[in-house]
């Protein structure tokens, strides 16, 4: 086979026809294909990337070390009894400048939120209006007391987050930012102005966070917050926000309530501060990912033009036509 | 009705000398009837006795539908769960109401309501349109006699068995009818049984004697009679019976019986006996049960259906094992859940039985992947599909104005897998009209007209050799060998397209001998001879045709008409039979004027194909006697005189050419006899007639023998059996797309032979088989003898080393019977495969249909029948696909077909392009259906192992719905409809292309696995990408972290587009529909995000403003979207693309050829492609033309030894 040949028939094949039909196709169009996509992919890539290392995170993880050492064989004890004072002071030391807003998110891990028996367990209608009050019928078991519907029901609601934490750098309180932590959808249209608690954690049972029967359920962003169930097992959500820049090497106090079992399933709690880029929260595999994927296109780009100069194929060559092949000699 | 009165005075059996002689009732004797099988009584002429048991018979009503009123429901709903795929939906629909469905009632129930009701509406359909055609022959009007000889008009189904009743020219006969008498005085009459066996010669029946007298309505006032004879039995061919009459009995045997469907001719009415009715009559009972056909794409479709069952069973499985597992040992730690205060579903203390219900809500969750919209989208495709092929400007036929129709739409792919085609001949490959095109008269060859095969064969032979003089050109030393060839080859084709002489049956064109120019040929005398032979030597009737004042003429074979004709048109009209002359109007004679001669007719000798010549025997005149002869040359030739031989070699060597142009010829030739001569024979001639007993036949066969002999030779005649428009073209092209044909026909094997000539079918240097069978009593022997032909046969075949060696195989029906017993047939299919053609002669409807599922069973590959009468329903109903060709004839075959085309050539482009699309269109289209729903359905179950298997969709409910109504459909339908992967001028001139779809290249299981692999690949890549992106991480800038509903949603996104884009890779033909659906449902889904959130949150719930509020200002949504799309996609880019450049198949180079306008640009490259785009083939008039060229280069490499090797045309 002559490598000089078979080029200059594909080129006369593509470069003398029709030159205004597209320049782009007149060489292999595969090739050029994977070119661009490696061409567009690696340069996101390293965009993403960037601004993921942008991104300065503190998670601690508070769960073990919030246990007191007496009950650290029966953690499950200790976080049921509520005459035990939960509270527990963790230092964090921020490692780079935090630029504000720093967000403030727990995290739970082996926590099925996703499950079916949980996700059901509410009602949106009831959420909504106040004259849904009734409509708890997916709720059980935590629909109704015997004092009437449960407001906000089911086991969604009834299992709300209640660890809490307070922030202070230097002794110097922290103002942790609650408000507008929750999307605006679910203020302004999906939770009531007009629908207040009631008979909340007054049953048998008592699930997780209590709630004001005062405020109004538009105003409870956590809970709302907590009833975007998330989509996988672990997950984080937002507690707050700190609207001050954290200096690098500060150490920030907390004082946690930790009041939230995840004992029982032997769950992690994490607590996490974070600033944000364009892209998020720190997200490195994006980055790669492009990067992988780019990459694979310029490599296959490559691996075509090698081929293509090993064994060429002009295009359009009618000797490649399955009765111009001889039957015996498959092409290789 | 005069001039049937006219003829009514002739009785013909008089002029048959034995073939059609009368055998005498009293010889025989009545058979004995008794046993099982023999217990039909028919009591003539009292129908009432029919009312009452036992001999309360079926009504004449026919029947052909598939269900009725009452039946439709029922069986039409069992059709359709049928297919396990509904049958999975209909169970799924009936969970669906239960708590344990995972989704929503409406959203299981309503799409099988949908995907049912149109399969179910399509089917009553075509179901009314039998439905209709049956009201139409049920309500047929029939004479019959009411009482007291008065005869009414009866509906004919309404007609009970013992009724008379009287059929007129031109009728079908309502029932199975013993013939009284006719017109005739003799009782004889013309049956045309077209439907029965596709033969439009007229036969010949008779009555019995006894009831010649019955000839008037008045003289059935008393009469009775009764018929003992065979049940209903399929068997056209034969018929045991006693009539009596009379306190008489009498035998009778199949030429008295009228068959139902066949047609009265020639004869202006006759009286008969109603015996069989309705779907006891023979007719009927041959009829095979019309199966519901389904393509062996749907077919394998079934397995991967399977497949897909299987593999749905092992991951809900997984997920119900895996949620019991966590239900009983991780649940009761799940506080959150309340696992104290569950229902059975799920209670960690009853973990098994979670286990199992679960199973139930697995298996619908999972049902994604069994696409339910596979097969509405499948039926929606084809039938749009059909409505393309019944749109088709290309296959409408101008004289008749018959469009192709796709009357059943699931098996347009199927044409695109044709193997072997069964035709019919009469009506499918022939119009049944024959031409008098060439003689040789006197060793002089006369007709300057060519045949059709002849004009194809030097056109291809033109282009052929043009073709290499290019190639060649370079080599001057070629060019005088070239223009060799060409003198030796090229026949004349330039002035032969003037004009066709409007005179049906005669095409020939000579001045020589027209306008009676033939007295100035130096044989003027043998010319006049060979004239009156042809007008002379026939059994033919002649009619006036009172507008023009010609003569047409009415014959048992169309070849007898065509001769009459010609010879009117040399100037010997044939005007007038009398009892015992033939009168013939000479327009050219010596004096100039037109003089009507007088034949005597002495004898005449009955053509028959075991003897396959006729011979008369006339008195001119002068009172010389003459005997004239014309028979098969072969025969002919043998039984020449000495001096007879004058002539022999031209014309042998004229005859050979004839049939090479695809012609039916017939020898000529005469003796004069001496009065003494021929009263000797004459004595014993009329001796041997009136002998009585089994020899008979045989004396006079042999006495015949003697004065058929010492012939002179005249010349030989040739007759184009006008094939249809465009049938050895057509022939040629689907040989060269590899396709095999078969022929079977009703006709005679000689003329099956000379058909098989005319459409190249059959070629010279072709060894033809001829399995035949041996005349012996034991059915054993007679056996043993077949197998033993089979065997050499299969033995010569091996043997032959000749690469380009060809086989024929021709076989009859009666040899036919024996060879498809179980024992042999799978050896005569064996030889049969290995023949290029195979042509069966004299097969009834009832063969053609077991040949076909020899064929389809014993190759398992897919067979397609063509044919126009109803004698081809069986077959058509049998074969994988029946195409029935809407003509001239009744609509029976039409009826029972497929698909109906107007005429055979259009089948070329309903199988070489919309067979071909087709095929591609549902296998990609199908394999794309698996992918999608793979890739779909499988990141539900992934989701699963992240939710406890719990059973919770990551998809909002209307996502799901939508996915296959909307999001997916529109696309793939397109791809169903539109796709073509080389255009339709591409296809018919690259037939081998379509090769692709019997090899099928595009659904094996590799293909299948391939896509549904990379469905696997997709689904991991869209899950497991969008997971560890959105894993725990925020995702916007504001910080908030992705709820189940965003991650769900941004998935779904990256279905719809990997899975849009991946069709649109997959297209290779677009047009803005494509576009529009593709990158429409794209839009759509946008569109709907946005709509559904903007819906009030009651409604949209989660999804509220979800694309508005939380994705779209989020970068990382678009950017997972473009990153999975592309990594979705990869391997399968990877793929094309490494197999265009390095495996390149056919169609792909045929795209860049067309794409760089190379067609244009390089044309001679273009034909020669073409016209090697072909498969090797034995048959078509190409392969006639390579035979020829290659003989011809043998004997220029013999004459030119120092010629090069012949090169291949430029291997690059």
């Amino acid at each position: 086979m002559d490598t000089n040949g078979a080029t200059t028939s594909s080129a006369a094949g593509g470069g003398s026809t029709s030159k205004s039909s597209s320049k782009k196709h007149s060489r292999k169009p595969v090739i050029s294909t994977f070119t661009i996509i490696g061409i567009i992919f690696i340069p996101l890539g390293l965009v993403s990337l960037s601004a993921s290392e942008k991104v300065v995170e503190i998670v601690d993880r508070y769960d073990e070390s919030c246990v007191p050492s007496d009950y650290s064989n029966d953690k499950l004890k200790f976080i049921q009894n509520p005459s035990i004072n939960k509270s527990c002071v963790r230092t964090l030391t921020v490692p780079k400048l935090m630029k504000s807003p720093v967000f403030i998110y727990y995290q739970l891990d082996n926590y099925y939120q996703n499950h079916r028996r949980y996700v059901k367990s509410r009602s949106d209608k009831q959420l909504r209006s106040v004259s849904d009050e009734k409509s708890t019928k997916d709720c059980s078991p935590e629909d109704k007391t015997v004092d009437g519907p449960i407001v906000p029901c089911g086991l969604v609601a009834w299992s709300l987050f209640n660890d809490t934490y307070v922030f202070s750098v230097n002794s110097k309180t922290i103002e942790v930012n609650k408000h507008d932590i929750a999307w605006k959808s679910d203020k302004e249209h999906k939770f009531g102005s007009n629908v207040y608690p009631k008979n909340f954690q007054s049953g048998g049972l008592i699930g997780g966070a209590k709630l004001n029967s005062s405020v109004p359920l538009s105003k409870q962003e956590d809970l709302m917050v907590w009833m975007r169930t998330a989509a996988l097992p672990t997950f984080r959500k937002l507690y707050g926000k700190i609207e001050q820049d954290l200096q690098a090497n500060e150490k920030i106090q907390v004082v946690i309530q930790n009041n939230y079992n995840t004992y029982s399933f032997s769950g992690k709690k994490k607590l996490v501060l974070s600033t944000t880029s364009w892209i998020g929260g720190k997200n490195d595999f994006l980055g790669i990912a492009y990067i992988i994927v780019g990459g694979l296109c310029l490599f296959l780009a490559v691996c075509f033009i090698l081929l293509y100069v090993i064994k060429p194929r002009p295009l359009g060559d009618p000797s490649y036509l399955s009765w111009n092949r001889s039957p015996a000699g498959h092409p290789n | 009705m005069t001039r049937g009165r006219i003829r009514a005075r002739l009785r013909l059996s008089h002029l048959y000398t034995f073939a059609c002689t009368r055998p005498e009732a009293t010889e025989e004797g009545p058979h004995s009837i008794e046993g099982p099988g023999y217990s039909r009584i028919v009591h003539c002429n009292q129908p009432l006795m029919h009312k009452k048991k036992p001999f309360k018979y079926r009504s004449n009503y026919i029947s052909t539908t598939k269900y009725n009123f009452f039946t439709f429901l029922p069986k039409a709903l069992y059709e359709q769960f049928h297919r396990v795929a509904n049958l999975y939906f209909l169970a799924a629909a009936i969970v669906s109401v239960t708590p344990l469905s995972p989704f929503s009632a409406v959203s299981m129930i309503a799409p099988l309501v949908f995907v049912v009701g149109l399969s179910m509406a399509k089917e009553a359909l075509e179901d009314w349109r039998r439905f209709m055609q049956d009201i139409k022959v049920n309500s047929r009007k029939v004479k019959f006699h009411k009482e007291e000889g008065v005869f009414d008009y009866k509906s004919w189904k309404k007609l009970q068995v013992g009724d008379v009743v009287k059929v007129e020219k031109d009728q079908f006969f309502p029932a199975d009818l013993l013939l009284l008498s006719s017109s005739y005085e003799d009782g004889i009459c013309y049956v045309e049984t077209m439907n029965l066996d596709g033969e439009t010669n007229l036969k010949v029946k008779r009555a019995l004697e006894v009831t010649l007298p019955l000839d008037e309505d008045a003289s059935f006032k008393n009469f009775t009679g009764k018929i003992k004879c065979e049940d209903p039995n399929p068997s056209l061919y034969t018929f045991i019976g006693n009539f009596e009459y009379d306190h008489e009995i009498y035998a009778l045997d199949p030429s008295q019986i009228l068959l139902r469907d066949s047609k009265l001719r020639n004869t202006a009415f006759v009286y008969g006996v109603v015996i069989f009715t309705g779907h006891d009559s023979k007719v009927m009972q041959n009829a095979t049960k019309s199966p519901s056909k389904r393509s062996r794409i749907e077919r394998k479709m079934d397995y991967i259906i399977y497949v897909l069952f299987s593999l749905l069973l092992v991951i809900s499985l997984v997920s119900s094992i895996g949620f019991a597992v966590k239900t009983k040992f991780d649940m009761p730690d799940w506080w959150y859940l309340q696992p104290q205060n569950t229902d059975d579903y799920y209670d960690p203390r009853k973990p098994v039985l979670s286990g199992v219900t679960h199973l139930i809500t697995a298996l619908m969750l999972y049902g994604y992947l069994i696409p339910i919209s596979l097969y509405v989208s499948i039926e929606v495709v084809k039938v749009l599909q059909a409505t393309f092929i019944n749109q088709d400007i290309q296959m409408y036929d101008e004289e008749t104005g018959n469009p192709a129709q796709a009357r059943t739409s699931n098996l347009n792919e199927e044409l695109g897998q044709v193997d072997t085609i069964l035709s019919d001949k009469t009506g499918t490959l022939t119009c049944n009209q024959m031409d008098f095109l060439k003689c040789s008269i006197a060793g002089t060859a006369y007709g300057m007209s060519s045949s059709e095969v002849e004009l194809a064969a030097a056109q291809q032979m033109a282009s052929d050799l043009e073709d290499q003089d290019v190639e060649r050109s370079t080599d001057f030393r070629q060019k005088g060998k070239q223009q060799e060839i060409e003198l030796e080859t090229v026949v004349i084709s330039e002035d032969e397209m003037v004009h066709k002489s409007p005179i049906k049956g005669f095409s020939f064109e000579d001045s020589r001998v027209m306008e009676g120019n033939w007295l100035n040929e130096p044989n003027a005398d043998v010319i006049m001879l060979f004239f009156r032979i042809l007008a002379i030597c026939h059994t033919a009737v002649p009619e006036l045709n009172e507008e023009t004042g010609s003569y047409t003429y009415e014959s048992e074979s169309p070849d007898e008409a065509a001769f009459l004709v010609a010879a009117r048109e040399f100037g010997f009209e044939f005007c007038k039979r009398t009892q015992s002359s033939v009168f013939v109007r000479e327009r050219y004679s010596a004096s100039g004027q037109t003089i009507e001669r007088e034949f005597k007719l002495l004898n005449m000798l009955e053509f028959t194909s075991k003897r396959k010549r006729m011979t008369v025997i006339v008195r001119d005149e002068d009172g010389q006697i003459l005997v004239l002869c014309k028979g098969a040359d072969s025969i002919i030739f043998d039984r020449l005189s000495k001096n007879g031989r004058l002539y022999e070699e031209d014309t042998t060597r004229h005859l050979n050419e004839y049939g090479e142009a695809g012609l039916r010829t017939l020898a000529l030739a005469y003796k004069r006899l001496g009065e003494s001569e021929y009263s000797a024979w004459n004595n014993e001639f009329q001796e041997a007639k009136t002998t009585i007993g089994p020899d008979r036949d045989l004396m006079l066969e042999n006495i015949a023998e003697m004065m058929e002999r010492d012939l002179i030779l005249v010349g030989a005649t040739a007759v184009e059996d006008k094939l249809q428009k465009g049938v050895p073209q057509c022939i040629d092209k689907l040989a060269q797309a590899g396709l095999k044909i078969w022929v079977l026909t009703g006709d005679k094997v000689e003329t099956a032979i000379n058909i098989g000539y005319a459409c190249s079918l059959l070629r010279q240097g072709m060894k033809q088989i001829c399995i035949t069978e041996i005349s012996s009593d034991a059915k054993e022997v007679v056996k043993e003898n077949i197998l033993l032909q089979m065997t050499n046969a299969s033995q010569m075949i091996k043997l032959e080393r000749e690469p380009h060696a060809a086989f024929a195989l021709i076989i009859d029906g009666k040899t036919l019977a024996y060879a498809l017993e179980d024992d042999v047939k799978q050896q005569f299919l064996v030889l049969a495969v290995q023949c290029a053609s195979v042509i069966c002669c004299r097969v009834s409807p009832k063969q053609k249909a077991l040949v076909t599922r020899l064929v389809k069973e014993g190759t398992g590959k897919t067979t397609l029948a063509i044919g126009d009468g109803a004698n081809d329903v069986g077959m058509i109903k049998e074969a994988d696909i029946g195409v029935g060709i809407s003509g001239v004839e009744g609509m029976q075959a039409v009826m029972a077909s497929d698909f109906s085309i107007a005429q055979f050539r259009f089948l070329e482009r309903l199988l070489v392009v919309h067979g071909h699309w087709c095929y591609k269109r549902i296998a990609q289209m199908v394999c794309y259906f698996f992918y999608k729903n793979i890739a779909f359905g499988l990141t539900l179950f992934y989701f699963e192992a992240f939710a406890g298997f719990s059973g919770q969709s990551i998809y909002d409910d209307w996502y799901m719905l939508l996915f296959n109504v909307l999001l997916t459909s529109l696309p793939v339908i397109s791809l169903g409809v539109f796709e073509q992967d080389v255009s339709s001028e591409v296809c018919l001139q690259f037939p081998a292309v379509y090769q692709q779809g019997p090899k099928n290249l595009f659904f094996d299981w590799y293909k299948i696995l391939g896509w549904m692999g990379n469905g696997l690949y997709s689904s991991l890549i869209i899950f497991f990408l969008n997971i560890i992106i959105f894993y725990d991480q925020a995702f916007r800038e504001e910080g908030q972290t992705a709820s189940m509903p965003a991650l769900g949603t941004t998935m779904f996104t990256c279905i719809i587009w990997a899975l849009n884009c991946q069709i649109a890779f997959t297209m290779s033909h677009f047009t803005w529909i494509q576009h529009l659906f593709i990158w429409g449902s794209i839009a759509t889904w946008y569109l709907f995000l946005f709509v559904y959130g903007r819906l009030s949150p009651s409604i949209s719930g989660n999804a509220y403003q979800i694309l508005v509020e939380a994705l779209a200002p989020a970068p990382i949504y678009w950017l997972a979207t473009l990153l999975v799309t592309i990594a979705c996609n990869l391997p399968y880019l990877a793929h094309i693309s490494y197999q265009r450049c390095f495996h390149p198949l056919d169609h792909h180079i045929i795209q860049e050829i067309k794409y760089y306008k190379k067609d244009v640009e390089d044309q001679r490259m273009w034909t020669r492609e073409r016209s090697r785009a072909r498969e090797r083939t034995m048959i078509g008039f190409s392969a006639r033309v390579d035979a020829k060229i290659r003989q011809l280069k043998g004997k220029l490499q013999s004459k030119q030894p120092s010629s090069e090797i012949h090169s291949p045309a430029r291997s690059s």
